[in-house]
């Protein structure tokens, strides 16, 4: 008798609940501390900064051009968009205006990114979920993507390619036709990644109504890109405060209703397809032209020119060794990664490093909500809502 | 009398008018460049300020966007606790500035904005400036028994403190960091003044030994 007492009392026990940092679905370095009760989460406190390299102390010791491959390693499976921002900041401070084929190639790149980042977020997403076969469909697809990473930039990830004044160098012969070829048909993939998905029952049951987030709270909680479109605010800073020439290609913003999982799912599917009418559209009006920006002060000259050339060969010299001067003030930009809103705030007190550099990671304000997001839910569920999240330490450490 | 006016605020321009109208007791300092409009406010001034922002219907800057600090090394006071508001409604975005003492602290804005919880921890941690009637100020990013602020001008870049494995203890453990090589902070400004320093020295020094310049020369370069 006394026995079964005792029992009852320790199963309503609360307890908390170490989750992490070594777990395959907290999406690399996350300890959470649980407070459960029984199976029912209390309250969820992620202990973050075990990927924390210092790399904003590290960019104050840096030329303008050092900096930018350290924004590749912020969200590691979605660089080009963190370059890009980081370009449009120092160039915002610089004054200087981009060629238009250059701003083409950005855009064209955002995209696949975009598409890159997706499918990573959602074959890890259904495999914490449970569906293995996702992981290795996108995982396939993604790889085509960072071959054409490869053959732009020589690296199939952190690829260093925008830079402040257009991008590296242009595109090689024959590329546009194989990314026209990749992606004629990719809607019809993305309709036959929905088949396994959209209407699979354990997938609905494992995210409809989990994670809800209403459209005041998410603005609350500073939650940005898909996690406030799936809240069913149609913000996307593409179409509000336009950048590059997103104001010339035709895209639409899809919003959700619910502000569930599900709904998020539902979003970044269509996200995809916006996508790939972007990276058509791109691969259409595409000028011919420069790709960088002709004022080599802030660009280098071509290598050609450089071994011939007195002025070509100083400007080289200059570039790489002392770097550009950045007249003195300070920026704030944003981007439409794909995870929500990137930023840059940038403080130049003249010279060739910046003085202060903070990067405004969408995941980390994301992460912050996971706490409400996660309480009065079951324990499996924090990993659907880890995944809706779609979490990369890389930029939430920094 | 302004109100009609302000009734439909479009632009940045029309919000700082607004702005030095209505808050000018608040405001210390308010400029408009890059198209970006920042204001400088006293830190008793900032709660009442962050509100206005957040419900005047002119402005409803409630996305808390970001928070971060800035060292300013010898400027009095030394740092600005720096805040990023977007307003999706009028699709604008502010800046506000408030300039703390080392040791000084700023109010909070847990109460006004869930998103500055996380914020204010990891500028505290990366800065030392604390955030009062914060519900859980703890370090954010750095690790449990981390000493010092990492983002101050003054911290160097490498570190103070090293991990490593201790054989007899069995565990990590930390010691005072030491470099193989010396961390030599290259400043390229002029690529040539580095030589023309050293021909200065030379020329200053009588008897000069080329030997033992060369020889200097390999125990820098380790």
């Amino acid at each position: 008798m006394a026995d079964t007492q005792q029992k009852e009392v320790h199963v309503n026990e609360d307890f908390s609940l170490n989750f992490g940092p070594q777990h395959p679905a907290a999406h690399g370095v996350l300890r959470l501390v649980l407070d459960m009760d029984g199976e029912v989460i209390k309250r969820a406190d992620p202990h973050i900064g075990l990927l924390h390299r210092g790399t904003e102390k590290l960019i104050e010791n840096k030329t303008y051009v050092q900096a930018l491959p350290y924004f590749d390693r912020f969200d590691y499976v979605s660089m080009m968009c963190q370059e890009h921002v980081w370009c449009l900041a120092t160039e915002k401070l610089l004054g200087i205006e981009i060629p238009r084929r250059a701003s083409y190639i950005r855009v064209l790149y955002s995209e696949l990114t975009r598409i890159m980042n997706h499918l990573l977020w959602l074959g890890t997403h259904a495999l914490d979920v449970g569906a293995m076969s996702m992981f290795l469909y996108c995982f396939k697809d993604r790889e085509t993507i960072m071959d054409f990473y490869e053959e732009v930039s020589g690296a199939r990830m952190h690829a260093n390619y925008f830079r402040p004044g257009g991008v590296s160098k242009d595109l090689p012969k024959g590329l546009k036709t194989k990314i026209a070829e990749f992606i004629k048909d990719y809607d019809d993939k993305i309709d036959e990644f929905e088949t396994i998905l959209t209407n699979n029952p354990i997938w609905k049951q494992r995210t409809v109504d989990i994670g809800v987030v209403s459209a005041e709270e998410a603005i609350d909680m500073g939650f940005s890109g898909p996690m406030i479109r799936g809240s069913g605010l149609a913000w996307d800073l593409r179409k509000a405060q336009p950048y590059e020439v997103y104001d010339e290609l035709e895209f639409d913003i899809p919003v959700g209703k619910n502000g569930d999982s599900y709904d998020r799912y539902l979003v970044r599917m269509e996200e995809m397809r916006q996508s790939v009418r972007l990276v058509k559209q791109c691969l259409e009006k595409m000028p011919k032209g420069a790709v960088k920006t002709q004022n080599f002060k802030v660009s280098p000259p071509k290598r050609d020119e450089m071994k011939s050339s007195m002025e070509s060969m100083i400007h080289h010299f200059k570039y790489f060794t002392e770097g550009f001067h950045v007249p003195e003030g300070e920026v704030y930009v944003a981007v439409e990664a794909p995870k929500g809103e990137t930023g840059v705030y940038l403080v130049s007190k003249g010279g060739p490093k910046p003085y202060r550099a903070k990067v405004r990671a969408p995941g980390f304000a994301h992460l912050q909500g996971l706490d409400k997001m996660s309480r009065g839910h079951m324990l499996a569920d924090v990993v659907t809502i880890i995944g809706t999240q779609d979490i990369v330490f890389g930029e939430i450490d920094r | 009398m302004h109100i009609e006016k302000y009734l439909n605020i479009k632009t940045l321009e029309q919000l700082k008018e607004l702005l030095e109208t209505k808050k000018a007791a608040a405001i210390k300092h308010i400029e408009l460049v890059h198209n970006e409009l920042t204001v400088t406010v006293s830190s008793s001034d900032l709660i009442d300020f962050v509100l206005f922002l957040r419900d005047e219907r002119d402005c409803l800057f409630r996305q808390l966007i970001d928070i971060t600090a800035v060292d300013h090394m010898d400027r009095e006071p030394r740092f600005d606790v720096v805040y990023h508001f977007l307003s999706l409604k009028k699709n604008m975005r502010i800046r506000v500035k408030v300039p703390v003492a080392d040791g000084d602290s700023v109010p909070s804005l847990c109460e006004v904005s869930a998103a500055a919880n996380w914020y204010e921890r990891e500028t505290y941690d990366m800065f030392g400036i604390l955030f009062e009637n914060h519900p859980d100020l703890r370090r954010l990013l750095t690790d449990y028994d981390f000493e010092g602020f990492p983002l101050r001008k003054d911290f160097p870049t490498y570190g103070k403190v090293e991990m490593f494995y201790s054989q007899e203890r069995k565990r990590c453990e930390y010691r005072p960091v030491k470099l193989t090589k010396d961390f030599r902070e290259f400043d390229k400004t002029s690529p040539w003044r580095a030589m023309t320093d050293n021909r200065h020295l030379a020329e200053e020094d009588s008897v000069f030994d080329i030997d033992e310049f060369a020889k200097e020369g390999d125990t820098a370069n380790g």
